[in-house]
């Protein structure tokens, strides 16, 4: 098992390190924007460029970036947006919103989800499971971006319930505040319809699987009534899936969603990488590539990992 | 050691077919075979919502092919003066659903406007009067349901002397009044009203056009004002002249000649048809550049569907062939290529499609790169989904039979391995379809690729990117085309759940 962890992860670094020195390469071959004349930190801004070598050959500007990563922590300045800032500053402050939003998202998601899967599973092929499953079909495959539409038309301007944008920080207090929570309201019902569904699918057919097994039938056999066979035995064994899930969620919710950040304005992560990518600042484009892939990979590895320490039957890298 | 060197060689003519002339003393088969697609067919076709949903990609698709063909309008269509008029499907005439009218509160003076368009030409802009009130201050206000088609009214339309005999003529050949006089008040600066065409009667305050409140006589009639001459044929107006023209020897003046032509006033729902040769109905309305919803949504939709469809078949054979090399030989050739499409598959997708539109953007064009984008990483998936299939297979009792029997590779992986994995794969790649379509709509959303709205180009995602800010007014710019994309991701969904199911072999007779 350590030595299979070992090999994942000397795999995840070799990995990010091409994608890295790739991503790097290809914006370096870029044209570099002119930096802002209305920008009051543009000295600053040069400074950087000059320490960071931005005329020497790509290789040794690569060499500079990493150096200054590992040495001062240092991943830079923007400098068409939050000019002057550095890089990593303004990360950590837009990450809490998307943290908070994602949170709330999947705190309400995994027990409805979960929830509604284990009562479709104990009533297969009856009404109530042919509703879920047709609902869980619809909302799976609507795209999150058109629940935003609809729950901000609806909820917003006609109904007026919610704010339309966030409220930002001075008016709500605190990031965790009351208000904060009721401004968010929209964005997480977006973000948890296709979340829920997800969930709901998953648990539905692990457990309706999971059922059918010849050692529930032993459980009920030797005298558990129903509900003490099915959270005893059918739930845990569910579990072994669905739980791998739930922490390839919670990982997920450091990326958040782009789109729906966009829509509803919510100054975190994502906003922060298509707006990057619109203003054409490479430093916050580049820093972002990184958080994403990184993302990425490890939530890949703790999912992975994760079957092993949860099932005992899978033993990962031995010889079977 | 011995046994297997004389084994190996048998004669030929040694061999002898053993049950040839035999009799068989079995039952013949009675039914006729049933062949693997025959048999995916019969699943298919029990499965009722993969039947349906077929249905209605197809529909989309007709509807993606053919409208753009038969459309009244084309994409490059806009009108300046029906932006953002609202869907209007002509069965539904005066229903209050679906018939261009949107409810609307208006105070007197707005009232009175809205109601003197109508009055002039007989086309009424206010639909329906749902209630009045009177507010705090003594000011009435009314609930109305505006035709926001006939609500544009008049325009004033310069035209060449050519095109202005030409008009003349229509109107002599038709009967259909198109130009109406012009009103004494139209060099005065309105908010509303077209440049004051609108405003075919008396104000109350002629100085001041902005508050537009109408002067009525004591039977609560508009007043007309027009400009009027003794001329009864001012600008070599001949045609059609409106009821009450003429009386007392004063006439009204229907043009006034410009350094270019002639200055008219028309009725713009008839001078529509006239120049177009159709009264402007817009079924699912109209975007803020005045262009038709549901032939873009058409347009949008053939680009969208042939870009993931072509996606879907490059990578799809990209996959095949990186897969079945994969997974056939498995070893070293495995684990490097295994390391290449494992490093392409964690880069996320986004920061392909960037680096893509900023490199490659200006040099092919947003959609080519787009494609190159979907292909570099696309074909990743179809390759594991084939990879996993080959290592189920290919230590099967059957493959191990053809090798024994002396098939070469390639026979094996397509006669053997691959024919029992094309149902995972070919649900796979159908499945790319609308992943294509959503990351396509989410990229143009977020205007990352744009592609550019004057062409004739346009996309599902920069259709929603234009309504994106008209949510609240005019809801359905982003509506429509949210619809849209929601039932065929719906569709796509559900026909390949039915695909993946009847293409299993392993499930034949499963049901019954």
């Amino acid at each position: 098992m350590t030595k299979y962890v070992i090999k994942r992860i000397l795999y995840m670094f070799l990995t990010m390190f091409v994608i890295t020195v790739m991503c790097f390469v290809l914006i370096k071959l870029l044209p570099l924007p002119a930096v802002r004349e209305m920008g009051r930190d543009i000295n600053l801004v040069l400074a950087k460029r000059e320490k960071m070598g931005y005329n020497k050959p790509i290789m040794v500007q690569f060499f500079l970036y990493l150096k200054s990563i590992f040495t001062e922590w240092d991943w830079g300045v923007g400098e068409q947006m939050y000019e002057g800032l550095g890089i990593w500053d303004v990360m950590m402050q837009k990450l809490p919103y998307t943290i908070v939003v994602n949170l709330y998202s999947i705190l309400i998601s995994i027990p409805l989800g979960l929830g509604l899967g284990i009562y479709a599973a104990l009533k297969k092929n009856k009404w109530q499971d042919a509703v879920i499953s047709t609902l869980v079909m619809v909302f799976i495959s609507v795209p999150s971006y058109v629940y935003a539409f609809l729950v901000q038309y609806i909820f917003c301007f006609q109904l007026g319930w919610f704010p339309l944008q966030l409220a930002s920080l001075s008016q709500a207090g605190s990031i965790f505040s009351g208000k904060m929570f009721v401004s968010m309201v929209p964005a997480i019902m977006s973000l948890s319809f296709g979340v829920i569904a997800g969930f709901t699918r998953y648990t539905r057919a692990e457990l309706s699987e999971v059922l059918t097994g010849d050692y529930m039938l032993l459980a009920r056999t030797k005298g558990l009534t129903k509900a003490q066979a099915i959270s005893r035995h059918a739930l845990r064994n569910a579990m072994v899936v669905i739980l791998p899930m739930i922490i390839g969620e919670f990982i997920g919710i450091l990326g958040g969603s782009l789109i729906i950040e966009n829509i509803f304005g919510i100054p975190g992560i994502g906003n922060l990488y298509v707006n990057s990518i619109n203003v054409r600042d490479y430093n916050f484009f580049m820093a972002l590539n990184i958080f994403y892939t990184l993302i990425g990979l490890v939530s890949g590895i703790v999912i992975d990992i994760s079957y092993g320490f949860i099932d005992p039957r899978i033993r990962m890298g031995s010889k079977k | 050691m011995m046994e297997e060197k004389m084994i190996r060689k048998i004669p030929k003519e040694k061999f002898q077919f053993v049950q040839r002339g035999d009799r068989i003393h079995d039952e013949k088969l009675q039914t006729k075979a049933v062949g693997y697609l025959g048999d995916a067919w019969n699943r298919f076709r029990t499965n009722k919502s993969a039947v349906v949903a077929f249905i209605l990609i197809l529909v989309l698709l007709l509807f993606a092919l053919i409208v753009p063909a038969v459309s009244h309008y084309t994409i490059t269509f806009r009108d300046g003066y029906y932006k953002t008029a609202l869907p209007k499907a002509d069965c539904f005439k005066n229903s209050g659903f679906w018939d261009g009218g949107k409810r609307e509160q208006q105070n007197s003076s707005g009232y009175l406007y809205l109601n003197a368009i109508g009055q002039e030409n007989g086309k009424p802009a206010i639909i329906k009067i749902y209630d009045s009130f009177v507010d705090s201050t003594g000011e009435t206000f009314y609930n109305l349901r505006v035709d926001s088609y006939y609500s544009v009214g008049y325009v004033y339309v310069n035209l060449s002397e050519a095109e202005y005999k030409a008009l003349m003529q229509y109107q002599d050949e038709t009967g259909i009044q198109v130009c109406y006089p012009l009103a004494a008040t139209h060099n005065k600066h309105f908010v509303r009203g077209n440049d004051g065409a609108n405003f075919w009667y008396k104000l109350v305050d002629e100085s001041q056009g902005n508050s537009g409140a109408p002067k009525l006589d004591d039977n609560g009639k508009y007043i007309p004002n027009y400009l009027t001459s003794d001329d009864p044929q001012k600008a070599g107006y001949t045609s059609l002249r409106i009821p009450g023209d003429g009386e007392n020897g004063v006439w009204y003046t229907y043009a006034q000649k410009n350094q270019t032509g002639y200055r008219a006033r028309v009725d713009y729902d008839e001078y529509f048809n006239y120049q177009n040769g159709f009264h402007a109905s817009f079924l699912f309305g109209t975007n803020q550049y005045g262009q038709d919803i549901f032939t873009c949504l058409a347009v949008g939709a053939r680009f969208s569907l042939i870009l993931a469809i072509c996606v879907a078949t490059i990578n799809f054979i990209l996959g095949v062939i990186y897969g079945s090399i994969e997974g056939y030989y498995g070893g070293a050739v495995d684990m490097v290529m295994e390391r290449v499409s494992d490093i392409l598959a964690s880069v996320p997708f986004m920061v392909v499609a960037t680096l893509f539109q900023l490199h490659l953007a200006g040099k092919v064009g947003p959609v080519v790169s787009l494609l190159f984008a979907f292909i570099l990483t696309g074909w990743v998936g179809t390759a594991s989904r084939v990879r996993t299939q080959f290592y189920r297979f290919k230590g099967q009792e059957y493959v191990l039979a053809a090798r024994t029997l002396g098939a070469a590779d390639r026979r094996i992986i397509f006669k053997h391995i691959f024919p029992n994995s094309l149902g995972t794969i070919v649900t796979g790649a159908v499945m790319t379809i609308p992943g294509v379509i959503f990351s396509e709509s989410m990229l143009s959303y977020l205007h990352i690729i744009n592609l550019d709205t004057s062409s004739t180009v346009t996309s599902i995602g920069t259709m929603l990117a234009n309504g994106n800010g008209y949510l609240n007014t005019y809801p359905h710019i982003i509506m429509f085309p949210a619809i849209f994309i929601a039932i065929l991701e719906i569709s796509f969904n559900l026909f390949g759940n039915g695909l993946r199911d009847a293409l299993n072999p392993s499930l034949r007779g499963a049901d019954n």
